[in-house]
């Protein structure tokens, strides 16, 4: 045991000549391990047997040891590092990074929602019960459906969560209904969750206009189609304005229509899923309603549903009696449930965050939360058009794509526009996606960024799109990014021949 | 060769068909980095999904261009599937199918007809 501590090497000199504009080459920490070196002066300890119970360590452990100052500055670094939506405008195309307000952290903050435990009496937790009651409320009364479960840990696990219902809804029926129809250009998850759940997947077609295929769709329908699974606004940014027509033609086939719910930012406050004829559809919070990505833990994707699925919710729900509020949480209590998703009641601090921005917006804020999210995408549109190419006639809804044939036979490519961004300052764009366009660039600038963040961005892709058409400056490109820690990665070889631990 | 119009190749040896992906295919999914190919005995049909490719811009199914059983897949695409990428059309072939029914090769594309259907 060491009683050095407190002791700090300065950085070689070979370390400090990568440092270069206050950007730091920072090692990883069991590289800056010095031993003897620690944080704190403990006494010697006196011998002991190094075992617990009949284990006994068989190699070094091999923990770093720095002094205080070093690992403060080690994560300090790793912070800095770290880019986020609070670092800069980041138009991420499917990914809606709109901005987490700071009182829907305040809000998760409050002692009665951040020190609860989901194994407490519910008589000490009728608050936290009744944001779930109030944010289940908002939910079902913004989409129009029937019947609703906050559970599922995510998007993906909701549309687990409302395909499952629906294999029940068929068992019940008795029906063995094997087909899931889902469109070329949905999210992989689409795909993924009718597999999972035991489905053959049969590829939709998309039609000239970047919109699903109707007469395709129709033509595949019969009584071996459990369900659609579709994205409205699409992954294209665009509206399924044949949306009705699929769900009449789906209900009557006796087949069922999941939404996916990705895209609700660009509808919410404006359109009902449920007068689109949508059976069920998880809702992303971290997209709609503001909460972070990842959650800063698992994530959240609420389900609603309509009246054909409402009997199969899962446990469990919230139920309200002479004014106490409680959580059915037994199959006894709901006969036709399909049972549990997961342990407990879903991401509470989730549900505080959410409810804090639908609550501080209002009906009539959200409302103007699509329309702002769609006119920022066609602002980004209209402003790009003409120096590059868009695969399909606009105007779009909350995100603007377009392909890569303005970049025709220049020598520079989608990513490489994507890598000179870096230099200017921005987070790329999606790129290459979705698949169905020729080297898609994917841009959603979501509705909390303003005219000015709008402009300087599109004054940027503008000035790159019209460089990229110069030969002279193909090098600029294919070499870019110029100012960044790292140049251009090896993607290839860090795909085929992987490192996945830090070894000695 | 034949060619179907997802991008498989067909070669036919005596009795087999081997079968892999165009050159156009490597060069429009990019660099390739693993590969899934099916089990020896499986029996797959026209159109159906046989293998996967993941390059390094997306993961994409691989289209049986005719039926059969899968008699051989080619291992070496296991360890290194760059193979794709600089040998698309012979040393990174796929698998090998001991087709059902010849006639099916008679609805894939020659060369000039797939070139002309790649649109070049």
């Amino acid at each position: 045991m060491n009683n050095e501590g407190r002791k700090t090497t300065p950085v070689t000199a070979a370390q400090s000549a990568q440092h270069s504009g206050m950007m730091f080459e920072e090692p990883l920490i069991f590289e800056m391990d010095q031993p003897g070196r620690s944080g704190v002066d403990l006494p010697d300890v006196p011998n002991v047997p190094l075992r617990i119970g009949t284990l006994a360590p068989r190699e070094h452990i091999g923990l770093p040891n720095l002094s205080e100052p070093e690992m403060v500055r080690h994560y300090t670094r790793l912070s800095q590092k770290n880019f986020g939506i609070d670092s800069t405008f980041y138009p991420l195309g499917s990914c809606t990074m709109k901005h987490n307000p700071r009182l829907n952290e305040k809000m998760a903050r409050l002692p009665g929602f951040s020190d609860v435990h989901p194994l407490q009496p519910q008589s000490t937790v009728q608050g936290a019960i009744g944001v779930m009651k109030e944010l289940s409320h908002w939910l079902l009364t913004l989409t129009g459906m029937k019947a609703i479960t906050l559970a599922p840990a995510a998007g993906a696990h909701g549309e687990f969560c409302g395909m499952a219902a629906i294999k029940t809804a068929l068992k019940v029926r008795g029906e063995d209904r094997k087909i899931v129809l889902v469109p070329e250009s949905a999210h992989g998850t689409n795909p993924a969750t009718a597999a999972a759940l035991g489905f053959t997947v049969v590829s939709i077609p998309a039609n000239g206009r970047g919109r699903v295929d109707r007469d395709a769709l129709i033509a595949k329908l019969d009584n071996n189609v459990a369900a659609i699974m579709l994205t409205n606004p699409n992954t294209c940014g665009l509206f399924e304005n044949e949306i009705i027509e699929i769900a009449d033609a789906v209900h009557k086939a006796g087949a069922y229509f999941y939404g996916d719910g990705a895209n609700y930012n660009a509808l919410v406050g404006r359109v009902r899923p449920a007068d689109l004829g949508i059976d069920a559809m998880h809702i992303n919070l971290h997209k709609t309603f503001s909460t972070p990505h990842g959650g800063g833990g698992p994530g959240s994707g609420p389900v609603v549903f309509s009246e054909r699925l409402a009997a199969y919710v899962p446990l469990p729900y919230v139920k309200i009696e002479q004014d106490i509020l409680s959580l059915v949480e037994h199959a006894d209590d709901a006969a036709q449930s399909f049972g549990r998703l997961k342990a407990f009641h879903g991401q509470m601090g989730m549900f505080v965050r959410a409810l804090t921005y639908i609550l501080s917006h209002g009906a009539d804020g959200l409302y103007q939360v699509a329309s702002d999210a769609v006119l920022n995408a066609n602002y980004i549109l209209a402003s790009l058009k003409d120096v590059m190419s868009t695969p399909f006639e606009g105007p779009c809804m909350h995100e603007a794509l377009f392909d890569d044939r303005f970049l025709k036979d220049t020598g520079v490519t989608t990513l490489d526009i994507a890598k000179a961004l870096l230099d200017r300052g921005y987070h790329p764009m999606t790129m290459y996606f979705p698949l169905v366009v020729h080297g898609a660039f994917l841009i959603e600038p979501t509705e909390t960024e303003s005219k000015a963040t709008l402009d300087g961005f599109i004054a940027t892709l503008r000035e790159l799109a019209i460089a990229a058409k110069d030969p002279a400056n193909k090098e600029l490109f294919i070499n870019a990014p110029h100012t960044t820690p790292r140049r251009r990665l090896d993607e290839t070889r860090a795909a085929r021949q992987p490192i996945l631990r830090w070894k000695e | 060769m034949k060619f179907s119009k997802d991008h498989e190749w067909v070669k036919l040896e005596g009795d087999v068909a081997v079968i892999g992906i165009s050159h156009y295919a490597q060069g429009a999914l990019g660099d390739i980095v693993f590969v899934e190919l099916p089990v020896v005995g499986k029996i797959l049909a026209q159109g159906k999904e046989a293998a996967v490719v993941e390059s390094v811009k997306a993961a994409s199914d691989v289209y049986a261009p005719i039926s059969g059983e899968v008699i051989a897949v080619n291992e070496a695409l296991s360890s290194d599937p760059a193979l794709i990428n600089s040998s698309p059309e012979d040393k990174g072939w796929f698998f090998k199918l001991k087709f059902s029914n010849k006639a099916q090769l008679d609805g894939l594309m020659d060369a000039d007809a797939y070139k002309k259907h790649r649109g070049g």
